[in-house]
């Protein structure tokens, strides 16, 4: 999508007679939409960075405005920093391990059929497809509670499990050893994820044409070479697409966090940013501060989409590998 | 499987064949594919199939094995997650906050994006980074402010307050999705409508609107897990009890019970939770998986 550009004349010649219809139309498709957004998307936005500056409670209007002492406060304050550091191990590990399964996953889809003649997707890949997809759409609150439920000491599934080939599962349970906690919960989150990358890859492997294909394995390319030397550079804008998508979601991870560790796990192994800002925002009405800790959450992102972008034109992703 | 890996050698005959046979290694690949496809199918497949178990089970069976069949079906679970816990109150609620929001930003939000698709305007560029800001920014950093947006106005935990938010907040994706599609139909019909007298509202109600069906359809349905599924914005900003809706109902259902907890009824209360969505995913997931190409390949 680019502003502005190619209208069509005919567009650009409208404009200069104003009737009712016009100004109605614009008024009411242009405007009405503009104001709600503008009132309850970007102001708060705004809003939010000037109240990281005041040391505000919320309920009176007395607002000191403090400059940047909240931030001086948050990098002072350990809690704080050991859920930033927890935010940025989820920001590093999900995409990494999401994608890298998707890809994996999507390309034994599509390039797992016969060799010979056409190239072929593996025979049922519509059922592993629905299958594969459905975590996604299954609420993140669900998803966190059913594996609250799996993960837990007495009656869970994964402890059932270990117990029937005869092996003792942690006694509090994955999510209640700070060793394990992270783990068990980024496996919650790669489950409910891969499906929908994996469709989003699918759907691009399928774009290539298929005589990038044949005309590899003419010249001799296996399976393996294919996937690595044709597949991902083709598909590269569609990994860095995944890529930040799963970055944001794992600088967030609210919902998953909250459910199957409320409290912020053992030792506060699995507290991340976004609980904090929840807690000290919502339960003890710092909202200057909280405010602060958005501004760093939102930082944080931006960030993060920039390295990645950084990282995929460094390393060539601008090229067009196809000729 | 006793397939062994092998160079295909065999069956290079100079014989032409027709159909080209699989050989020894295009099985072992299928095969190697197969079984990991199928592990991660069982991966996905045996938590869903255990809660559905468990929906229908005693507590104390639970605790005793996770796998056995229930002795008698406990669809006494169902009722009283029903009712008991509130889910049936909280599933109301969500359907009235969910439909309307949908609706009002499906409107709004195609509007949006036909005038960004098909005029130029002052301030068209601003227009367009800030819906951009809207995708990129979390919604934690808007979340306290909103808060008390929300009070000044009235309409802090009430569900009116609740559905404008949720369409604020759907807007910049529905607009970005059907910006495209706008963009895509060929603009002569709009001018053929517009010379045979039909005005800027007909136009686009009459004529342009029913052209961009399928693409309305595929934000619809993306629109609508999204927020049948969103947790953050209600949990802060609609904190009376019969406002909940689902997700946060049920996360309240969970952390409530606390240590006497009633599991059978809490896997029911997911069950009911879950089962809209499924259905609303077998129907679809043809729209659903060919639109999940179709928004990012921009």
């Amino acid at each position: 999508m680019k502003p502005g550009g190619d209208l069509p004349v005919a567009a650009r010649r409208r404009r200069k007679k104003l009737t009712f219809d016009k100004v109605s139309f614009m008024a009411v498709f242009l405007g009405l939409p503009l104001v709600i957004y503008l009132v309850f998307v970007i102001s708060p936005f705004v809003q939010a960075v000037y109240y990281s500056m005041t040391s505000w409670s919320g309920f009176d209007a007395n607002m000191p405005f403090i400059g940047f002492d909240n931030y001086v406060k948050l990098f002072n304050d350990d809690i704080f920093m050991i859920s930033v550091r927890n935010s940025i191990t989820l920001a590093i590990f999900l995409p990494v391990i999401t994608v890298i399964l998707a890809l994996v996953l999507a390309t034994l889809v599509t390039i797992g059929g016969s060799s010979r003649g056409q190239i072929k997707g593996l025979k049922g890949a519509g059922f592993y497809r629905i299958v594969s997809f459905f975590p996604y759409v299954i609420p993140a609150v669900v998803i966190g509670i059913i594996w609250a439920q799996i993960y837990d000491p007495s009656s869970g599934l994964l402890n059932g499990l270990l117990n029937a080939v005869g092996l003792d599962g942690p006694a509090n349970g994955m999510l209640g050893d700070s060793r394990t906690a992270m783990i068990a919960s980024m496996v919650v989150i790669v489950w409910g994820f891969v499906g929908f990358y994996m469709i989003l890859f699918i759907a691009a492997i399928k774009g290539i044409p298929a005589e990038t294909f044949e005309a590899a394995r003419i010249d001799g390319a296996g399976r393996f070479r294919t996937a690595i030397t044709i597949t991902i550079p083709l598909i590269r804008d569609n990994i860095q697409t995944a890529y930040v998508y799963m970055g944001i979601l794992a600088l967030d991870a609210f919902v998953y966090m909250s459910v199957l560790n409320s409290t912020g796990g053992p030792a506060n192994s699995t507290l991340v940013m976004s609980q904090k800002l929840f807690t000290t925002a919502f339960s003890k009405g710092q909202f200057g501060l909280a405010c602060a800790m958005g501004v760093v959450l939102a930082v944080m992102t931006l960030i993060f989409s920039a390295l990645v972008f950084l990282v995929n034109r460094l390393t060539g992703g601008s090229k067009d590998v196809s000729n | 499987m006793s397939l062994k890996l092998s160079k295909r050698s065999s069956e290079i005959e100079g014989h032409v064949e027709r159909k080209p046979k699989e050989s020894k290694g295009d099985k072992v690949v299928a095969g190697v594919s197969h079984t990991m496809l199928a592990l991660w199918s069982l991966m996905v497949l045996v938590p869903l199939g255990w809660t559905l178990l468990s929906s229908f089970k005693q507590t104390k069976e639970i605790f005793a094995s996770p796998f056995s069949l229930p002795e008698t079906w406990q669809f006494q679970n169902y009722i009283n997650a029903w009712n008991s816990a509130g889910i049936g109150t909280y599933f109301f609620n969500t359907v009235i906050v969910v439909a309307s929001a949908l609706i009002i930003v499906m409107v709004l939000g195609s509007m949006c994006a036909y005038v960004l698709a098909r005029y130029v305007f002052p301030g068209y560029r601003a227009v367009y980074y800030l819906m951009l800001a809207g995708l990129t920014f979390p919604i934690f950093l808007a979340i306290v402010p909103l808060f008390f947006i929300l009070k000044n106005i009235g309409l802090l935990n009430t569900l009116p307050g609740l559905i404008i938010v949720y369409v604020s907040f759907a807007l910049p994706f529905t607009v970005f999705f059907l910006f495209s599609f706008f963009k895509a139909l060929p603009g002569e019909i709009a001018e053929a409508a517009q010379i045979d007298g039909a005005g800027e509202w007909r136009t686009f109600f009459q004529v342009m609107l029913p052209m961009a069906k399928p693409g309305l359809a595929s934000v619809a349905i993306f629109n609508f897990l999204g927020l049948w599924n969103q947790y953050l914005i209600p949990v802060a900003i609609n904190t009376k009890r019969e406002n909940y809706v689902l997700s946060q109902g049920i996360a309240s259902v969970a952390g409530q019970m606390g240590y006497a907890v009633d599991f059978g009824q809490l896997f029911a209360a997911a069950i009911i939770v879950v089962v809209p969505v499924l259905i609303v995913y077998v129907i679809f997931q043809r729209q659903l998986q060919g639109s999940v190409s179709a928004g990012t390949m921009k």
